[in-house]
């Protein structure tokens, strides 16, 4: 049996990712190099925050506190947020937004597929529901990895130079710390490096097709998960969570 | 008790108490906020109807949808004198394209959206299946975008009568 405190960071770890990936995406509203672009990153962001909902209402459920996912979204800091450093990147061009989620959709749909296993029945229905979602969103990525990839010189550049930058970022994500072994040893949580593999697969099979090389390794950037965020999160933060700071309580 | 829980889209053959009957007859008159052409019976995220509940599911995890969805049934059940009624929601198991009727397909078609196809396997997901044409019925059709107007919409073309139509995504 897992203590509740660890499974409420394990909850909110989940919503903090899709949440701050959604808003990311949504940044691209009205902005993205074609029509169906923007269509398409406003639905991914649209499930990400959907997801974020979910997670974030468990969390606060398993806190008992009387916080929903409003106020776990809204009403906390920027050392309180517990993503890992993927999600909050900038978007830079469009090459380098579809690295960030070309990356993150594989590790999302192995970790929900490994997630709606869960002894914990809330945990797993939320994870088999998103399963679905992100299954389409690592196909969109991988489908402009190979478009760009193996596209004209400059879209090949740009997304090569959009993998670099992503790259290590990587490694957190299969990082088990101590949240991550208790989750697991209670059952609920899922064991990420053992994912790591299959992961590899994934991506490597992608930029063979793309005729892109893997990045090369480099010294993992880590920290998200306890609050040690890079700059860019606090500027996500500070768009997120205006309406709620200017205006306390404000609903409609 | 003689209340029987019926499960969509079984629900006709399973219906046995007139009171859940009548449940079941004033939600397939409501019809879905973003595509009114079909009832949420027949996109089926009606679960369960009782006596005393009425479970549903949402079709996706932000579908915007889901909260008009759950204001008007309650409406609806409290117009008819079903104000007793609980509704509940459920994530699991989670809603599939599966469970569109066949009446539910035969609407979305005539209203301009290609229905699923049944069966949620990779090829189904990846497009990789064609749908027919909703106007001309040509197979002759050509994907635009994965992702169109709602997030359980794809936008397709149809090369022989040049019209662009909606694809009801399989999930
Ligand atoms: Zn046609």
């Amino acid at each position: 049996m897992a203590k509740a405190s660890t499974l409420f960071t394990y909850a909110l770890r989940l919503g903090d990712d899709s949440l701050i990936i959604g808003q990311r995406l949504s940044e691209w509203c009205g902005h993205a190099p074609t029509i169906e672009v923007d269509l398409s990153l406003a639905n991914v962001a649209l499930d990400q925050i959907g997801q974020a909902t979910h997670f974030l209402a468990l969390a606060g459920a398993i806190e008992g506190k009387g916080r929903d996912a409003d106020a776990l979204a809204f009403k906390r800091d920027v050392l309180d947020f517990t993503n890992c450093l993927l999600v909050e990147q900038p978007n830079g061009d469009f090459a380098q937004t579809i690295a960030r989620q070309f990356l993150f959709s594989h590790y999302q749909a192995l970790l929900f597929g490994e997630l709606a296993q869960s002894k914990d029945e809330r945990f797993a229905a939320i994870a088999a529901k998103a399963a679905k979602e992100v299954a389409y969103h690592a196909n969109l990525a991988s489908d402009w990895v190979v478009r760009l990839g193996d596209g004209t010189d400059e879209s090949r550049t740009r997304m090569d130079q959009g993998l670099q930058w992503m790259w290590r970022f990587v490694d957190e994500l299969f990082v088990m710390d101590e949240v991550d072994a208790a989750a697991q040893k209670a059952g609920v949580g899922v064991d990420k490096a053992a994912l790591r593999a299959a992961w590899d697969q994934r991506i490597d099979g992608v930029l063979n097709d793309a005729t892109l090389a893997r990045p090369a390794s480099r010294r993992p950037a880590l920290g998200g998960r306890k609050g040690h965020h890079s700059e860019h999160l606090g500027h996500v933060l500070s768009e997120m969570q205006f309406l709620q700071r200017a205006y306390p309580g404000a609903v409609w | 008790m003689t209340n029987k829980t019926i499960v969509i889209p079984d629900a006709r053959s399973a219906i046995r108490n007139d009171e859940t009957e009548t449940i079941a007859e004033i939600l397939a008159s409501i019809p879905d906020p973003e595509i009114p052409a079909v009832s949420v019976i027949d996109l089926g995220i009606v679960r369960t109807i009782e006596a005393e509940c009425v479970v549903i599911t949402p079709t996706y995890t932000g579908c915007p949808a889901t909260l008009a969805i759950e204001r008007a049934i309650r409406a609806a059940l409290d117009a008819n004198g079903f104000t007793h009624v609980r509704l509940e929601t459920t994530l699991a198991p989670p809603w599939s394209t599966d469970w569109i009727t066949d009446e539910g397909r035969e609407k979305l078609r005539a209203y301009g959206i290609a229905p699923p196809p049944k069966g949620a396997d990779a090829a189904a997901l990846r497009n990789e299946t064609r749908p027919q044409c909703p106007r001309c019925g040509s197979l002759n059709t050509e994907e635009v975008s994965r992702f169109g107007s709602t997030p359980c919409k794809a936008l397709w073309r149809c090369n022989a009568c040049a019209e662009p139509f909606d694809r009801f995504k399989c999930h």
